[in-house]
């Protein structure tokens, strides 16, 4: 009946949510959650575990921190000259994180924080290619990921 | 929605807070734009939209919270999940158009993209093909 019990249940507070506290609303949006958890369940994803979930407040805490430190020094870079007043590069970060949710997570908090984005993942040799813009030390954004972010959900997730 | 002709009411603590929110996040939109015409190279220009789609959303996402918090006297927050999908679909497209990018680089011999690293394990990529 309910393969996926915390997307439904998330479907649901969501479709409130949108839609407004009341009965009819409620069991609409049951009928929705348990249909798309069943879709959900034909496609067969892996089942993502999270052993510590109690680190997910302090991870985005983290991120949130990090992604408005990083938009003003962004903006900041833009603002002040903008063509030659920084050396952007690429760089090859090693990760030692395995699980596909988590590197995706991984992923998710180096793109949406301004300054660095995330290319491609080399699941074989395990590392990911990452453009920076501000690259001043190589090493400070390798260890930045590795500790910061990367033990973190390695906490999480395995 | 009617509660935008009762903006009046807003309490100027309220309000403050309101614009303040709104200036940061269009503010931050706006420099992303800028950056985004001004950088020399693809790869850069990749990294200015972002200013719009993290804290640029989030201070108006956090502004109109407020607003409709304080005038309807009840907590409003699904511009939450604006934020949420927001944040979870940019790397999509973000690494789709780098990806494109990358490969006709590569395609194209451009010295300053790194090359590709290797697909097959180092070791089994110089053996020689078994003979039959």
């Amino acid at each position: 009946m309910l393969p996926y019990p915390l997307l439904s249940a998330s479907l649901v507070l969501m479709w409130l949510a949108l839609n407004g506290f009341t009965i009819g609303q409620f069991i609409l949006g049951c009928i929705v959650a348990v249909l798309a958890s069943w879709g959900m369940a034909s496609l067969r994803p892996a089942k993502p575990r999270l052993n510590k979930w109690y680190l997910l407040p302090k991870l985005v805490g983290i991120v949130l921190y990090d992604i408005l430190r990083s938009n003003i020094a962004v903006a900041s870079i833009l603002l002040t000259g903008g063509k030659r007043s920084h050396k952007s590069g690429f760089m090859t970060v090693p990760l030692d994180l395995e699980n596909p949710t988590a590197l995706a997570v991984l992923a998710v908090v180096v793109t949406s924080t301004p300054g660095t984005a995330w290319l491609e993942y080399n699941s074989l040799n395990r590392t990911v290619l990452i453009h920076v813009l501000d690259l001043v030390d190589e090493e400070e954004w390798r260890v930045l990921i590795k500790t910061r972010y990367e033990a973190l959900l390695m906490e999480i997730f395995e | 929605m009617s509660t935008i002709e009762h903006a009046g009411d807003l309490p100027a603590w309220a309000a403050l807070a309101v614009s303040f929110f709104l200036v940061i996040g269009a503010g931050l939109t706006l420099i992303g734009t800028i950056g985004f015409t001004r950088l020399p190279t693809f790869y850069e220009r990749i990294h200015a939209p972002t200013l719009g789609t993290s804290w640029g959303t989030g201070g108006i996402v956090m502004a109109s919270m407020i607003f409709f918090t304080v005038l309807s006297t009840r907590l409003v927050v699904h511009e939450i999940l604006i934020g949420i999908f927001v944040t979870v679909t940019t790397p999509v497209t973000l690494m789709l158009l780098a990806r494109a990018a990358l490969h006709r680089d590569r395609a194209e011999g451009n010295p300053e993209v790194p090359a590709e690293a290797p697909v097959e394990p180092a070791g089994e990529a110089e053996q020689p093909a078994p003979a039959e």
